[in-house]
């Protein structure tokens, strides 16, 4: 009968918008694209590891400075991509963030993790390093790290990008990014970065290069769409 | 007309269940940076500082280097190296408290007793204790740390051993294998291999420690300050701490071999090792090439 189909009905509606607010986030949408640059990087210079003979012997041709890494197409590596406004924090994942000492190397150049996420340091190589970061809102902190010795284990409780440096090996210099949310990316060698699992809403999306400093772009998501941004820094022959 | 009214409430009933979850995100909130506070007490033996009294103490002996704002910016600060304390970053090197913490208050009032050998950083034994605590009081009004954050747990340093010469041997195998004389060089002269590549936290060029210089290194000539400088690091210069990888039984060792370092200066540590024929020629080894490279002066 009639009432009996529109009482069916009702329910479904209901079964409906019930299952659409019980279940986790739905996917939402996506921002990527890349980051590139214009004008001329300076040249990278190799780097002597002659003073560090373990480390040097790793090598058949000397290694380069990191601080401007590029790829074909102009395209900009290490650059970290990320939520800066518009998106609430997120709880640290249960993971580490594991940042290596090898080779007289920084792996990854850049490290990008979350606020009290658990940063872990190992030490690969033959030598002993000192890892030293360098905030300025977080606490400093030097610890050395023998060869052989087990992984360091720290945490960050506030968001900040800061250097790393080994004062052994002046040459090892890195960067971590300790971001409030999950919506983050470091670029590649071919410069693109994805950023996804957004709900609606209006962002502020910003990208960093330790270089070329920062810029945001705002991108507002309606539904599940992907949303191209693209990120151009201005390099400095210097 | 009852049918379609009932239809028209189930979809309004649905439409209201569905609406929270298309409300827009919420913005982060940005909690205020915490500020700094005006009074500050220090807790120093028997003695309790207080900031108010300490204030016009800094700015009739401390501003003229650490500046009026206690950021190390003052008048003289441009003609001097190593520069002043910053206060306002609160990063300290002379600390009993792990590395990344805050020192405590009598860390702070023994660097005012103190003062910092071969800087310009003068000894104020000339004030009373009173006056010092009352300094270190003031001194923590520059930062927001002092209110955000506690000092560390300070370390456990225990009783030192006996002194024998295989425990000198100990500590000269540690400072081969923790590789100490990569900065402080085989004789511990400051002269090893990255000794002239050394920046601190402010990239500020730094030597490191010349242990043939004085015995009077600047966070104290004891042994336990010996033993505090490696096991806490000195925080905002390129001295790690050790204490994750060094034993305290071995930090011993590593303290007396450290001594013998210090040829210059009598100690008991250095007589035992003379006593040997290895240590005897090893020393007078040293004494003929004179070296002066590290930071300190060559007596």
């Amino acid at each position: 009968m009639e009432t009996k189909q529109v009482v069916l009905a009702g329910i479904a509606m209901l079964a409906a918008s019930a299952v659409a607010m019980a279940g986790p986030t739905p996917a939402g949408g996506t921002i990527s694209g890349k980051v590139t640059y214009e004008g001329t990087p300076a040249k990278m210079k190799p780097i002597d590891m002659s003073k560090e003979p373990s480390c040097a012997k790793m090598y058949t041709t000397p290694q380069l400075n990191e601080t401007v890494v590029t790829g074909p197409g102009n395209t900009l590596e290490n650059v970290v991509v990320f939520i800066s406004a518009g998106a609430p924090d997120d709880a640290a994942p249960s993971t580490a963030a594991v940042f290596n000492q090898k080779g007289c190397r920084y792996i990854p150049h850049v490290l990008a993790f979350q606020v009290n996420q658990e940063l872990k340091i190992v030490n690969s190589d033959q030598t002993s390093h000192n890892i030293h970061p360098l905030p300025k809102l977080n606490r400093e902190w030097n610890k050395s790290q023998p060869p052989g010795t087990p992984p360091i284990s720290e945490k960050y409780d506030k968001a900040e990008i800061f250097p790393v440096k080994c004062n052994v090996h002046p040459w090892m210099h890195g960067n971590f990014a300790v971001l409030k949310n999950s919506h983050y990316a470091v670029t590649g060698d071919g410069g693109t970065f994805t950023l996804p699992n957004l709900p609606p809403g209006k962002y502020t999306v910003t990208a960093w290069h330790e270089s070329y400093g920062d810029q945001s772009q705002e991108v507002t998501i309606t539904g599940s769409e992907t949303k191209p941004v693209n990120f151009v820094f201005k390099a400095k022959p210097y | 007309m009852r049918n379609t009214q009932f239809v028209r409430f189930c979809l309004f009933v649905a439409s209201v269940l569905i609406l929270p979850s298309v409300l827009p995100a919420q913005l982060n909130d940005q909690a205020p940076a915490a500020k700094p506070s005006k009074h500050m007490e220090s807790h120093v033996g028997d003695l309790t500082g207080h900031s108010e009294a300490g204030a016009q103490l800094y700015y009739r002996y401390c501003w003229g280097c650490h500046g009026a704002r206690g950021d190390g910016n003052g008048e003289n600060a441009p003609y001097i190296n190593p520069q002043p304390r910053n206060f306002v970053a609160a990063i300290f090197k002379c600390r009993s408290t792990p590395t990344g913490t805050l020192p405590l208050d009598s860390d702070l009032y023994n660097s005012l007793m103190r003062g910092f050998n071969f800087t310009n950083m003068p000894s104020w034994i000339a004030l009373n204790a009173q006056d010092r605590a009352n300094l270190v009081a003031f001194i923590k009004t520059f930062s927001a740390r002092w209110v955000t954050e506690k000092p560390g747990d300070p370390i456990q340093i225990p009783a030192e051993p006996k002194l024998t010469v295989d425990s000198i041997k100990h500590g000269g195998e540690l400072f081969q294998k923790l590789e100490c004389w990569k900065c402080h060089g085989q004789e511990g002269r400051g002269d090893g291999p990255s000794a002239s590549t050394l920046t601190d936290s402010n990239d500020q060029p730094i030597r490191p420690y010349n242990f043939t210089s004085d015995n009077r290194s600047k966070c104290g000539k004891t042994n336990q300050d010996l033993y505090r400088i490696f096991m806490t690091g000195l925080d905002g210069t390129p001295m790690p701490s050790f204490a994750d990888v060094v034993k305290p039984g071995d930090a011993w060792d590593l303290v007396h071999y450290l001594r013998t370092l210090q040829y210059n200066n009598p100690s008991p540590e250095l007589a035992l090792w003379m006593s040997t024929p290895e240590g005897k020629a090893i020393v007078e080894a040293k004494k003929v090439e004179n070296t002066n490279t590290g930071s300190g002066v060559q007596p």
